[in-house]
């Protein structure tokens, strides 16, 4: 009886250890598996011919700046809708509705969260880009601009139930001491709540960016998929083309181990390594931050 | 514990002998009486007919079982080469490197011609345009001519909408009409074309964009959106899209449509390809706006 249940405890130690790893080793294939299919483009294609303004794959066109271009600017537009509008809500929700608003927006932000990205992307492309088309007099309304907007909608659920529960876990002697102090309740949160919450609102703001570069299906049917090197801001109102939107549309179409099958298995080794740097990026900030305040405090 | 042991292992034996069973009997089936699989996928332009002649297959023939997929004719035949499929569908010709690609895996592809087909340029029916030019449509394509004025519309910018690089439609269109069927031509689509992921997204947008111009098969033409009479030349006829000027040879843009083999086809297969070039399934090809090949 004993050594049974020192064995079974033995199991699901390994068991939750080995799940533990499983993150670390599956990131590491997923990155080893983009790098074997992904690099030998390097040798196939010229280096003047990948930083060509032209992505035309059927004619040997394999100029990828459009399509990063396309992605950063769609994702630039998503974040300036959402990192506003979902860190507002987090603290309207955190700080200043009353229990009951608060019961009933936490759920509605969370079905929000669950709405299918193809639902959003179908309502964007039946509805709202006609719909912009007509109120910002434009050519046609499939522009990156219709992506951001929609991208936005998407990524702000996930902003605010991460900022949100990052706002909550502050103790509440923090607020008690500032509003003792004679700090009104909007210094409190600015000067106060919000940076003591200063890692989790980095990681929500995070995430929030990476749903946003790395949805597809969505900005596939709403942006116009015209690959253009964005120049200025006056491009968010045009048609763009994003990484994810290509490796989508154009996977099906490629035969195995061919020029143009590595070619998008580098674009999406070109998307893995951004939001790598976005993560590293982040962590660093939140990383030094933390110990100038610990220096502080000690 | 032995027993179960038994016991399991003969289920596995059952199951992996009930797995094999409809594979491999595509390829060696005779006649109709026995059990057939077939795989086919591709273009999306053949794709409904393909469902159609399948669904009639079906009924015919009750023991073979057809699976039709859409995805585009560079899809189609990339799995044809990755082996997943029996028959690619394809509304191009087959390309050199997918040809060797093929015979890469010791086989051949084997070409059938299986309907024509017409590609209808198409306005907003706000448009007041009514007829162009192959060399004007063209020209609009390649980002010569940027606004409807230029060609005697309203004053619009010109918003060019296109198939996916995937699609058939898109690599004949590209051939035919921007480089005027010319090899030599380099001509590409305008950068800011709009590649739609799908025929519906061209619909949809030429249904609510006065500005836009698209291009796709004559089946998937709606009678909200407007058909552009095109002609050679500026001094041969205007002709609209339709079966009769296909045949003809006086409407411009029209194509044939292909269903491609791996090697010579064999078994349900070969039956399956041969009824399709039959006059009775030929029919089911004019009813939904395709033109037949018999009756050229």
């Amino acid at each position: 009886m004993k050594s049974s249940l020192s064995w079974s405890e033995y199991i699901i130690t390994q068991l939750v250890r080995v799940s533990g790893y499983s993150a670390i080793v599956f990131v590491a294939l997923i990155f080893f598996f983009l790098l074997r299919e992904g690099l030998p483009i390097i040798k196939e294609v010229s280096f003047g011919n990948l930083l060509n303004a032209r992505w035309y794959p059927i004619e040997d066109y394999f100029g990828i700046l459009p399509l990063i271009g396309g992605s950063v600017i769609v994702t630039i537009g998503a974040a300036m809708i959402a990192i506003p509008f979902g860190l507002g809500s987090a603290i309207f929700i955190a700080e200043i509705a009353p229990r009951w608003a608060r019961e009933i927006l936490k759920p509605f932000v969370e079905v929000l969260g669950g709405l299918p990205s193809v639902v959003l992307g179908f309502l964007g492309f039946v509805l709202l880009a006609p719909y912009i088309r007509r109120f910002l007099a434009l050519p046609t309304g499939l522009t990156a601009f219709t992506g951001s907007l929609l991208l936005g909608a998407i990524s702000i659920p996930t902003i605010v139930s991460v900022a949100e529960d990052a706002l909550d876990a502050v103790p509440k002697s923090y607020r008690d001491a500032a509003l003792a102090m004679g700090a009104t309740e909007w210094q409190t949160i600015w000067r106060v709540t919000l940076p003591a919450a200063r890692s989790g609102v980095l990681t929500a703001v995070m995430l929030g960016i990476g749903r946003a570069i790395g949805e597809t299906m969505t900005v596939m049917m709403v942006t116009g998929n015209a690959a253009i090197v964005p120049t200025g801001l006056g491009a968010l109102f045009s048609p763009v083309r994003t990484m994810t939107a290509t490796i989508a549309a154009e996977m099906g179409e490629v035969a195995n181990g061919s020029v143009h099958y590595h070619m998008l298995f580098f674009i999406g080794l070109v998307l893995f390594l951004i939001s790598l740097i976005v993560n590293i990026a982040a962590s660093a900030v939140v990383f030094r931050q933390r110990k100038r305040s610990e220096r502080i405090l000690s | 514990m032995k027993k179960t042991v038994r016991l399991l292992s003969l289920l596995l034996v059952i199951l992996l002998s009930a797995c094999r069973g409809p594979s491999t009997s595509a390829s060696q089936a005779g006649p109709q009486t026995e059990e057939s699989y077939i795989e086919n996928k591709g273009s999306d332009t053949i794709v409904n007919l393909a469902l159609a002649w399948a669904e009639r297959y079906q009924e015919l023939y009750p023991k073979v079982r057809i699976s039709v997929t859409g995805g585009g004719s560079g899809t189609g035949i990339a799995a044809l080469i990755n082996g997943t499929v029996d028959i690619a569908n394809a509304s191009r010709p087959i390309k050199p490197e997918e040809e060797q690609s093929i015979e890469a895996n010791g086989k051949h592809p084997v070409e059938f011609v299986i309907a024509r087909d017409a590609i209808a340029v198409v306005v907003n029916p706000e448009n007041p345009i009514n007829h162009l030019t192959l060399r004007q449509i063209s020209d609009i394509y390649s980002g010569k001519i940027n606004n409807w004025k230029e060609i005697g519309g309203e004053d619009r910018p010109i918003v060019r909408l296109s198939r996916e690089t995937n699609s058939g439609t898109h690599v004949y269109f590209l051939e035919e009409v921007l480089r005027l069927g010319d090899k030599e031509d380099k001509t590409l689509f305008a950068p800011n074309t709009l590649l739609m992921p799908s025929s519906e997204g061209i619909s949809a947008e030429i249904r609510d964009n006065p500005n836009a111009i698209g291009y796709d098969g004559l089946g998937y033409v709606t009678p909200d959106m407007k058909m552009i009479a095109v002609a050679r030349s500026a001094d041969e006829t205007y002709e609209l899209p339709s079966k009769e000027t296909v045949n003809d040879g006086s409407y411009p843009i029209a194509r044939d449509l292909y269903m491609y083999t791996a090697g010579d086809p064999s078994g349900a297969v070969e039956e399956y390809l041969a009824w399709i070039l039959s006059p009775a399934a030929q029919e089911i090809v004019s009813e939904l706006g395709f033109v037949p090949i018999i009756s050229k």
